[in-house]
């Protein structure tokens, strides 16, 4: 079974094909380059694409399809096969799916549920990495504001630290918070 | 009873009136919490309409009928209580093609410019190599207005051209790289792709149908059902959006809300060319003024005409290669609502027509209509061909076309 990935994103498209490879019976490739997108798709001749909802050249796809039928090469999409439940968590995970017909229904829903499975992990991993992110930029920013409290009152690294964690206990904020406004204070004062 | 509703759409100007709602309080106003949720292909926004992501959405209004009628896909009906504009789209080809065919300056005369574009098509098709055009949709309003034109000037689209559907953001690039010879996009796409010299604006579709409908509010017909209230409120608000959108007072603002990321993305100085009816043709040129070139508010502008409905029904069977089905035509003409838009703005400023239907592309004068409340002139709406739309008679337009 031949199976296209269309992804703008070549790391997620890698994620994908990883789990693809797990499948038996399963070649994959990986289409992550705009131009040309049709005339690639119509060389492989796959049996499934999956494409990510964000593509904005899925308009494109559907069209080609819809040519292709007329031109009696027989392919319908994957709405098609009235199997609400996995378009909805197709959807809600960021991938859509098309089918050529005569795909055993069992063989399509192990490769959309595969891709949809990936999809989510590959948006987890991506929500962590920014959380991640988030948290490295909220302990430079601490730091900023202990070294700012320590200059200008004289402080002990650990009573800066208590003076902030108070302060943001007292006020209902979270410590970095508070930091940052320090930070910014401080800017607005000229004395970064 | 949630007062939130999201609405899907592309990052297209005319997205303006749900995004001007949202930012300037209108929706808020009517104790309703706008969210907008941005997507890149109207397949995409369909998907989110149809499976519970958004309660309506911007959509092409020929995609609203084909998804009710189950053209492409299984049949779901979809309604439209409510217009976001008439055209506001342009044709754009690459500076070789424009320049042999449109007048120094300013836009041409659809009709000369037709006749010039016909021998280019033919000369072309004859070597082998036939002019390629790209639209956003196979179902949308630019898809139609292309063809509509192509065809009155004796090229026909399926023979002598090929048309392709090419994403918008990818519309200059498609030009530059000489895959298209011509789009038919909405703004700012036109206006980028001449930005780079990848193409010279000759047409808007303004030019091919004076007041042709455009962009539609599209939800489940069962949406319409359970939220009618709040549907009801959403339209008061886009009413007030539209009213804003067209004073020349805010044109500076509301180009600056809608280049915003979160929205289209793109240049404030684009976006205001469009809302200011203002077109530069070519890279270095002069802008010129095209009134009307995008239409929001005057005439009740956002009234779903059902004789619009049926209009968008005809060019459908006339594309699609099918046959005209009465039962088919009195569906699409029933996914226009113009009962909602009536209850929703009744008691309103807003003027409301008496009538639902109109005889379309007859007025070539400013005529005072029938209302229901308020006063409405319509003016000129003609076709450029001159050809009339008489819903009494759909079948009969359908045989007459070629």
């Amino acid at each position: 079974m031949r199976v296209a990935v269309i992804d703008e994103s070549p790391s997620r498209a890698a994620v994908i094909r990883e789990g693809l490879a797990a499948l038996t019976d399963c070649e994959v490739f990986v289409l992550t380059e705009r131009r040309g997108l049709i005339a690639r798709i119509a060389e492989i001749d796959p049996d499934i694409v999956l494409m990510d909802l964000g593509n904005p050249s899925r308009d494109v796809l559907e069209e080609y399809f819809t040519v292709s039928r007329v031109l009696a090469r027989p392919i319908a999409m994957f709405v098609d096969q009235s199997d609400d439940e996995s378009i909805v968590a197709s959807v809600e995970a960021g991938v859509s799916s098309y089918v050529v017909n005569g795909l055993a229904p069992q063989r399509i829903r192990a490769i959309v549920d595969l891709a949809v499975t990936r999809f989510n992990a590959f948006s987890r991993l991506q929500r962590d990495l920014e959380t991640a992110k988030g948290k490295l930029a909220d302990r430079e920013t601490v730091d900023r504001a202990k070294r700012i409290l320590m200059d200008s009152r004289g402080l002990a690294e650990p009573q800066a630290y208590a003076e902030l964690r108070s302060t943001a206990m007292n006020q209902g904020k979270r410590i970095a918070e508070i930091a940052e406004a320090i930070v910014t204070a401080h800017k607005m004062m000229g004395r970064a | 009873m949630t007062n939130e509703l999201a609405i899907g759409f592309l990052p297209l100007v005319d997205a303006c009136l749900p995004i001007l709602a949202a930012e300037h309080g209108f929706a808020e106003a009517e104790g309703l919490s706008l969210r907008l949720v941005r997507d890149m292909s109207w397949a995409t926004v369909l998907d989110r309409l149809l499976y519970g992501h958004s309660d309506a959405a911007h959509m092409v209004a020929p995609l609203a009928i084909a998804t009710t009628l189950g053209r492409g896909r299984p049949a779901q009906p979809l309604s439209v209580p409510f217009v976001l504009g008439l055209n506001g789209n342009a044709v754009t080809l690459r500076p070789e093609i424009a320049q042999a065919i449109r007048p120094e300056r300013g836009i041409g005369d659809p009709k000369a410019l037709g006749a010039a574009l016909r021998t280019i098509a033919l000369e072309r098709k004859a070597a082998g190599h036939p002019l390629r055009f790209g639209v956003v949709h196979r179902y949308s309003s630019h898809n139609y207005m292309l063809r509509y034109w192509l065809a009155a000037c004796g090229i026909r689209p399926d023979q002598d051209v090929e048309i392709t559907t090419v994403a918008p953001p990818f519309c200059a690039d498609a030009l530059a790289q000489g895959e298209v010879d011509g789009i038919c996009v909405g703004e700012p796409w036109n206006s980028v792709a001449v930005e780079q010299g990848a193409g010279e604006i000759v047409l808007a579709t303004a030019q091919i149908w004076r007041r042709g409908v455009e962009k539609v509010l599209a939800m489940r017909e069962a949406v319409l059902e359970e939220k009618r209230d709040q549907i009801h409120r959403l339209i008061r608000a886009l009413c007030k959006a539209a009213a804003h959108f067209v004073d020349p007072a805010n044109f500076e603002i509301n180009s600056r809300v809608l280049a915003r990321p979160e929205y289209i993305d793109g240049s404030p100085e684009l976006i205001r060319r469009a809302i200011s009816d203002r077109i530069l043709v070519a890279r270095g040129g002069e802008l010129a003024h095209y009134p009307d070139f995008m239409f929001q508010y005057r005439e009740a502008a956002t009234f779903p005409w059902v004789s619009q409905a049926e209009w968008l029904y005809t060019q459908m069977v006339r594309w699609d290669g099918t046959p005209f089905d009465a039962q088919e035509a009195a569906k699409a003409a029933a996914v226009f609502r113009p009962d909602v838009y009536r209850e929703a703005l009744s008691g309103t400023d807003e003027p409301l027509p008496g009538a639902s239907s109109k005889i379309e592309g007859s007025l070539a004068q400013r005529t005072a209509v029938g209302t229901q409340q308020g006063a409405i002139v319509l003016e000129p709406n003609r076709f450029f061909d001159g050809r009339i739309f008489d819903p009494l008679d759909i079948e009969g337009y359908v045989n007459a076309l070629d």
